[in-house]
């Protein structure tokens, strides 16, 4: 049997590495969609920092440092972005494609160099006993420190929407922003810093592929993993711990097909590396009909151009 | 202390004017760009722009090549753009195009190696049928399920692209050449070759495809009731619905439009230029006619003028990687800069920049 052949903690574990870059890239754009922005250029700022990222981290040989360039290059496409959206005010939806298209043509100038070069290796955190234990040791306490890091971060994004005063104001800004604005909040400023959150986000994502999933650099080596975070937001219905959930599940899916290529499945491997965009497109046509309607629970004022006529 | 001030109505003279000023804007980035990659900016600049039209060394072979890569440009975002209008964004043209492209040649690989006339037109036919079925999963999963056509038509175009990859592993390999992935070359099947019309000058049926579709597509959106509901519901989607429109129905048809067009380019291109169904066999295309669409300011004569553009910069960009050894990748660069450009110096049509005095109001 050929399923039998897969080791479920290697699969959980592995499932949670095909999550993590998705993850990262959904959970900042989901603070930025909450704050009623709509940026469709996940693609092209997880790209900017898968490519920027894996530069910095063989330069200075530390993947560490890799990760805060890639943050740092996301986030600078992203002002790119806001200063589009915000200041110029112009369409949402033509600007984010054109921040992708652009950094994947800007990072394949850039990463020209690099194919084919092995950037330096991310250590596994170590957790002493944890990983020890039967099972649970190697699918759960066996990971690189930003596994971890990135369900801190869902966490406390969820906190920090749920309980915290600036929390709630982005979501009024996110919600209502003629009343937010009413009520004396900065409606530009509010939604810049989140876009500029969702860039770092998006950037970290992308040096995880590029330093720890692959780990190689290829041009165009996001295939599309920015479209399926922003599907996940609208999974999530704008939830973060349904986010993870939604990460996990299509990790789940990504790693299980990849198991069935190499367990040499009679279906050719073209049409298993299909599914996990089909599941996606299934997931969102569930949700959309489901009867809470994503259209229903997303941010009031999503994807509405603010412009203070004082 | 400067403060935008929306304008009552949209200045008609930036709206003309943005395009030919972001390409100017592009050309100056883009130099330093050339310059940052230690390459002379303004032989880079001539050699993309005015070389591949006015150079007597490359003009002979390039001047075909502009109507050749211009075509499928100006095909799909003459129908992208009836959909940006209407607010209904298809941005998956791509893999409409590979779809397309593959049903075309499927039909000409099921026919070979028969004569006979009416194995082209009905390769046109299934081209523009292929495209359109892969637009319609979109939008009807948007009309019946409400589900965002932005996020699936784009997620399609990755599905597209393994289909592709493999139809021309499997199904439509050439049996003669087992080896090599890729079918028939489509250019030495006669009844299924779409040749040039009139011999070195590029214009295959492609192109007179693409300007039947420029003048529809005019008459259309100014002398058609259709033009009138699609420009309606774009920018008074509330005033449309009580006016009788179906949004549904715009969904459909403006999917469905953007779809066959896109297909019908795909079909053109693997029985032409491209010549047989490889992995490799689309370009982005489908992409690129995104920033046409705008570049053009979704009129279908302005399309015509940035589909020229763009497919100049495609030329151009072979040209520079042949002479400079610049990178392809600085081509894509530079198409990105282009509808940055112009989306951001789009905010003085609609606004105007007003100097005030004093603290803010």
């Amino acid at each position: 049997m050929i399923l039998g052949s897969i080791n479920p903690a290697v699969l959980i574990a592995a499932l949670m590495v095909a999550a993590t870059p998705i993850l990262l890239a959904a959970i900042g754009e989901l603070v930025v969609e909450k704050a009623g922005v709509l940026n469709l250029g996940v693609e092209g700022m997880m790209i900017m920092g898968a490519c920027l990222g894996f530069i910095v981290a063989v330069n200075t040989g530390s993947p560490f440092i890799g990760f805060i360039g890639a943050a740092l290059a996301g986030m600078a496409l992203s002002l790119l972005f806001a200063l589009l959206t915000q200041a110029l005010m112009t369409n949402q939806v033509a600007s984010g494609l054109a921040l992708t298209l652009f950094g994947l043509g800007l990072t394949a100038l850039l990463g020209q160099q690099y194919v084919g070069v092995t950037p330096p290796r991310t250590p596994k955190l170590d957790l002493g006993f944890l990983s020890d234990i039967p099972f649970l040791g190697r699918a759960f306490f066996s990971h690189d420190i930003v596994i971890y890091l990135t369900i801190a971060l869902v966490a406390a994004v969820w906190w920090f929407l749920k309980y915290s005063r600036a929390g709630m104001i982005l979501r009024a800004v996110g919600e209502n922003h003629d009343a937010a604005h009413a009520l004396g909040y900065h409606v530009k400023r509010v939604r810049t810093l989140a876009i500029m959150f969702g860039g770092a986000c998006a950037g970290l994502g992308g040096a995880y592929l590029s330093l720890i999933r692959v780990p190689q650099w290829t041009e165009g080596m996001t295939v599309g993993a920015g479209w399926i975070a922003l599907a996940l937001v609208v999974f999530a219905s704008w939830r973060p711990w349904r986010a993870l959930a939604g990460a996990y599940l299509f990790g789940g899916v990504v790693v299980l097909q990849l198991n069935l290529q190499a367990a040499g499945v009679r279906i050719p491997v073209e049409y298993l590396s299909m599914s996990p965009y089909l599941i996606t497109i299934a997931v969102l046509v569930f949700i959309s009909s489901g009867k809470s309607r994503a259209s229903s629970t997303a941010p009031g004022s999503l994807n509405r151009p603010f412009h203070a006529s004082n | 202390m400067i403060r935008l001030e929306k304008r009552k109505e949209p200045s008609r003279f930036w709206r003309i004017a943005n395009p030919f000023l972001a390409v100017l804007l592009t050309m100056i980035a883009g130099g330093i760009m050339f310059a940052a990659l230690g390459k002379d900016p303004v032989a880079a600049i001539r050699l993309i722009f005015f070389d591949p039209i006015f150079s007597e060394t490359f003009a002979s072979y390039s001047r075909p090549q502009l109507l050749i890569k211009s075509a499928p440009l100006i095909l799909i975002a003459v129908g992208l753009a009836i959909g940006f209008k209407a607010n209904v964004w298809n941005i998956g043209a791509e893999g409409q195009y590979i779809i397309g492209a593959l049903f075309g040649a499927g039909v000409a690989l099921a026919f070979f190696p028969a004569p006979g006339w009416y194995i082209f037109p009905l390769m046109v036919i299934a081209g523009a049928f292929g495209g359109f079925l892969w637009a319609m999963i979109p939008a009807i999963l948007k009309t019946r399920f409400n589900t965002n056509e932005i996020l699936v038509s784009l997620l399609l175009v990755y599905v597209a692209e393994r289909i592709l990859a493999a139809m021309a592993l499997g199904l439509m390999r050439n049996p003669d050449q087992p080896g090599f992935p890729g079918s028939r070359d489509l250019r030495r099947y006669e009844a299924a070759y779409n040749a040039e019309i009139f011999a070195g000058t590029g214009v295959h049926w492609g192109v007179v495809a693409a300007l039947i579709a420029v003048i529809f597509a005019y008459a259309m959106m100014t002398r058609h009731m259709l033009g009138y509901h699609v420009q309606l519901a774009g920018q008074a989607p509330r005033a449309a619905r009580f006016g009788g429109v179906s949004p549904a129905r715009l969904v459909v048809i403006c999917l469905g439009i953007s779809g066959a067009l896109a297909g019908l380019a795909g079909m053109f291109e693997v029985s032409g230029p491209g010549g047989q169904v490889r992995i490799e066999f689309a370009s982005g295309y489908g992409f690129t006619a995104i920033i046409v669409a705008f570049l053009g300011r979704l009129n279908p004569f302005g399309i015509v003028l940035a589909g020229l553009l763009l497919g100049l910069t495609y030329i151009g960009g072979e040209l520079s990687q042949m002479m400079l050894q610049i990178p392809g990748a600085a081509i894509q660069v530079f198409q990105g800069m282009l509808l940055f450009f112009l989306l951001a110096l789009d905010f003085q049509t609609n606004y105007r920049i007003r100097l005030t005095k004093g603290a803010r109001a």
